[in-house]
């Protein structure tokens, strides 16, 4: 299973992370910090995988972004690239073009779209198109419930 | 009060913040503002609040007050709450949290929700962080909605339940009515999340694993449709289908594959079709293969797939991207026990890799180098390891040294060779040599008795070159002071002795002394070594000076040293020549009592620290045993050991408490008093011994063993430090027209005595007489009994195995008096 995702940009700023086991508070920005050192240290060309205590890191860069996620060691790790490029191309749908200022100022709707896509660490929904279909009709839902309450949305 | 600002418009205010100071106070405003609004109980804009707060987080301010919110958020009726209060749950109630378990009734209404998003939105909450407590609670109702056909809950209940059996393994069973027709599912998501669930079961349980080995049949057929089918726009990912259900079922198909042949046999099939199918130009095809190659190996599948999957791995060794290199080392570590022989065919393209720009790639290809070396490849691994070292990264050195060390112990072809290898990392690496190999080597050197001369020598001159690598500076001063004697009667034979004397030896051991680059610990050393030589040489005034000097160094280590040597020299001088007596043959075993036989073929140590997957190949051990059941070993024979008071040894290797009875210390060690019961093997009539040693003759070689072409001769030599080790070479020679390969030879000796074996020269006997196979045996016998022993000799000649046992009785006297 996937046991954390982290999103952090070229100058190490977090931009999204999602915990799949309890952590303490404290351990979880020593995390942070370990993973933003170690990928952002890697040299250009290096490969996409690194060993760190007893998991594996997978990080792809994606524009100005680094997507950072630590497996069981008995992952798949080129699946795992698989996994964060689907996770890109979800976004993208959803924003269009989708770029590093999406991500900050629409967090909260990268987080719905993850948790459409993965569930407790494990991949939940293998088709694109039902995974945007999905956050589509919660939007709708949030929207016809907003127009009743006739109040903005957040 | 007016309406707290909206998230986006927060969000771009903390953006514009151009120090941290600045962003501090923002931040701190706004906090004190939600704190406010929390206070009044403001339910239209608590989501707003909430969401705020939650961007606040993520920045890394504390934002444990708003925990309470979320739970009011989830307990509301409108949607948009509750995506943002269980999004808050997630984020800030780990199940640390005190208030962790108030969610419980909340999610426990949600996932009987009317709307499937909502049931959805609870759902996905408690299989991403939910405790145990509330998963036992809750576990009834997500089996419930396993149940459903609404695929959309389906496929996340099932997630959920691999949480919750995560969490609370006894609930397991409760699911097993609900997987039954999991399988039969068309959509995908379900499929996938089936499979998931399926595979965590298995892996916990064997009797779930035995329950669903039936499906294999069903998961062959879903994975081949996958392959079989035509493009589907839905699930195709660079014209394969749906790679993460076809991954998933690889590795359930694995799991249950294990161990089990009839299993095993029935994905054969779809596994030859996968591996050779599979479209390699992207990363998601070799995603696959790298599953499929996994399971093939871990199953018991037939040799002609095993094949398969190592030329698949050996494919992607060569493949441009770095990826899928390291995956392919990674791999072939795991593989290199089971499948050496297959493995060794890619050997040349893994050292390639050594010389790769990736640091990931070169420590695997490392690790797998050592693991690939073996006795009929050193010198070729060895050369490309050598120069592995001289150019890696200070990061690999150490381990890379420390490797080479083991490598050049388990397979050196010969004791030169060996010195020389061992010369060559403590001058290039020798700063990164790990501290224990220091004592380590200085076993060795001491074990390779006709070396001295040559390694004082090589020793010496490099010493002359560079003192600043102290592992390096340790194990030469050690040698000069051990072996100085034959370093200045320029003895050596192997290469042109060097004209060096007395002075210039002692200039460079107090050189060391006093540079700024020598560790206390080197001081130490050179002081010891210096004054070993007193014995050795014969400028003993110099000596005496320069022990006393230190005889008031401010390092406490030196000056404790220097003042006993003082003594030594004043007052306990008829102690001196005994107690810097040459060192014995330091045996590295520290076995005591009943004989044990080792074999250091290789073929029992463990190869590399890290590969720790698969389990070693235990057969010689069993062997040996054997060995000693032939003898009738089940005489317990109590030999006393004498316990000396351990000397100040400078050097480390493990003595012997058998070593004890040699008496170093000047005093007479008390033999063994207990009487020993004779063996009843043997023979009466050989049991008066010769009144006397003729130690001065060569002693004559001997024939042991002369049988279907192959011949095993025996040469002797008796060292002088301890007169209890006769050290027997075997030369095995093969007159036949076929070689022998797989040669092994094993002895068996009587309990009174010890046996060590070094590593044969190699393990084929070539045909005709065009070479010989040589192996060291060491004997210890230090009640002086007739030596006996019992060999038995494997090898494979003309395609079939032959074994063979026989007895060596006819040895001659001098090898045993």
């Amino acid at each position: 299973m996937m046991h954390f995702l982290l999103l952090f940009s070229r100058q190490g700023k977090l931009r999204l992370q999602k915990w799949f086991t309890p952590i303490p508070e404290r351990e979880k920005k020593k995390i942070v910090r370990d993973m933003t050192t170690m990928v952002l240290g890697r040299k250009p060309r290096s490969c996409n995988f690194l060993h760190w205590k007893d998991l594996k890191i997978v990080y792809k860069k994606y524009a100005s972004l680094y997507f950072c996620c630590g497996l069981d060691a008995e992952e798949n790790e080129l699946l795992a690239l698989e996994v964060l490029h689907r996770y890109v191309e979800l976004l993208d749908k959803y924003f269009g073009n989708v770029c590093e200022l999406d991500i900050i100022f629409n967090f909260e709707k990268a987080y719905f779209i993850l948790d459409e896509f993965l569930l407790g660490g494990e991949v939940q929904e293998t088709s694109k198109q039902v995974v945007s279909r999905s956050i589509e009709a919660s939007d709708m839902l949030q929207e016809t419930m907003e127009e009743y309450m006739s109040k903005p949305a957040f | 009060m007016p309406a707290p600002i909206r998230l986006r418009e927060l969000i771009r205010t903390i953006r514009t913040a151009r120090t941290q100071a600045e962003e501090r106070e923002m931040i701190q405003k706004e906090c004190a503002a939600i704190r406010s609004s929390f206070r009044e109980e403001d339910n239209t804009y608590r989501c707003r609040n909430v969401a705020k707060l939650l961007y606040m987080h993520m920045l890394g301010y504390p934002a444990h007050f708003g925990q309470l919110e979320c739970l009011k958020l989830i307990a509301s009726q409108k949607f948009t709450d509750k995506r943002i209060g269980y999004l808050g749950a997630m984020l800030l109630l780990d199940e640390r949290q005190d208030v962790h378990l108030l969610m419980t009734n909340c999610i426990k209404n949600d996932l009987n929700h009317s709307t499937q998003y909502v049931q959805g939105l609870a759902l996905c909450t408690l299989g991403c962080m939910g405790s145990s407590e509330m998963c036992r609670d809750l576990a009834g109702e997500v089996e419930k909605l396993l149940k459903t056909s609404n695929s959309y809950l389906r496929k996340k209940a099932a997630l959920c339940a691999v949480h919750v059996i995560r969490k609370v393994p006894e609930l397991m069973e409760m699911f097993l009515p609900a997987t039954k027709n999991l399988l039969s599912e068309k959509n995908h998501g379900v499929l996938h999340t089936s499979v998931v669930l399926l595979t965590e079961m298995c892996e916990r349980s064997p009797d779930m694993l035995l329950h669903f080995r039936k499906l294999v049949p069903q998961l062959v057929r879903i994975l081949k449709n996958l392959i079989m089918s035509g493009y589907s726009p839905e699930h195709d990912v660079s014209g394969i289908s749906d790679p993460f259900l076809q991954v998933r079922i690889l590795r359930l198909l694995r799991i249950l594959g294990r161990s089990d042949d009839d299993s095993s046999e029935a994905m054969n099939d779809i596994l030859a079709q996968v591996a050779t199918n599979t479209e390699t130009s992207k990363n998601v095809g070799n995603a696959i293969l790298y599953e499929t190659v996994l399971t093939i190996m871990d199953i018991k599948s037939e040799s002609g797939l095993r094949v398969l999957a190592i030329n698949i791995l050996g494919r992607f060794l060569l493949n441009n991207d770095k990826n899928i290199r390291y995956v392919a080392l990674t791999s072939l570590l795991k593989t290199v026990q089971t499948d050496h022989n297959a493995v060794q065919r890619h050997r040349s393209t893994i050292v390639d890799c050594l010389k790769d720009l990736d640091v990931s790639i070169k420590r695997r290809a490392m690790e797998l180098s050592f693991a690939l070396v073996n006795g009929n490849n050193i010198r070729g691994m060895m050369k490309e390891l050598l120069y592995f070292l001289d150019s890696c990264d200070p990061e690999f050195k150490a381990d890379c040294a420390s490797g080479v060390f083991l490598a050049a112990e388990k397979y050196a072809p010969s004791k030169r060779w060996h010195i020389d290898t061992i010369m060559r990392v403590l001058t290039t690496a020798g700063s990164y040599v790990r501290d224990d190999s220091v004592p380590n080597l200085i076993q060795l050197i001491t074990n390779s008795v006709e070396m001295h001369a040559y390694t004082v020598q090589r020793l010496y001159k490099a010493l002359l070159d560079d003192i600043s690598q102290q592992p390096l500076v340790q194990v030469s001063s050690w040698c000069i002071g051990e072996y100085g004697d034959l370093l200045v009667s320029g003895q050596c034979e192997e290469e042109e002795p060097i004209q060096v004397t007395e002075d210039e030896v002692l200039d460079v051991l107090e050189g060391l002394l006093v540079s700024n680059l020598s560790a206390p610990v080197t001081r130490g050393y050179s002081l010891t070594a210096i004054m070993k030589l007193s014995t050795r040489f014969s400028s003993v005034n110099r000596i005496k000076k320069v022990v006393s000097i230190y005889g008031s160094s401010i390092d406490v280590e030196l000056q404790q040293r220097a003042v006993e040597y003082n003594a030594l020299f004043k007052k306990y001088d008829h102690m001196r020549p005994a107690l810097l007596e040459r060192m014995p043959i330091m045996e590295k075993t520290a076995s005591n009592g009943p004989t044990e036989i080792v074999q250091t073929n290789g073929e029992t140590e463990a190869s590399m620290p890290d590969t720790k997957h698969l389990p070693l190949v235990t057969q010689p051990a069993n062997q040996a045993n054997d060995l000693l059941d032939l003898l009738g070993g089940n005489d317990v024979v109590p030999v006393i050991q004498t316990t000396l008071p351990t000397k100040p040894a400078s050097a480390g290797g493990e003595l012997l408490d058998l070593l004890g009875d040699l008496s170093l210390s000047g005093d007479p060690a008390p033999a063994p008093s207990v009487p020993i019961s004779q063996p009843p093997f043997l023979l009466d009539g050989l049991s008066s011994q010769p009144l006397f040693n003729d130690t001065s003759a060569a002693i004559p070689p001997m024939t042991a063993y002369s049988k279907n072409g192959l011949k095993i001769e025996l040469t002797f030599e008796r060292t002088n430090p301890n007169p209890n080790i006769a050290v027997i070479t075997i030369h095995a020679t093969n007159t036949t027209e076929a070689d022998m390969t797989e040669f092994v030879f094993q002895a068996a000796v009587p309990k009174t005595f010890q046996l060590q074996l070094l590593s044969p020269s190699s393990n084929i006997v070539p045909a005709l007489n065009q070479g010989s196979v040589t192996q060291v045996i060491r004997v210890l016998n230090p009640q002086k009994q007739q030596l006996r022993m019992r060999v038995k000799l494997t090898y494979t000649h003309k395609g079939s195995p032959v074994q063979d046992l026989a007895e060596v009785n006819n040895f001659p006297p001098q090898s045993w008096q």
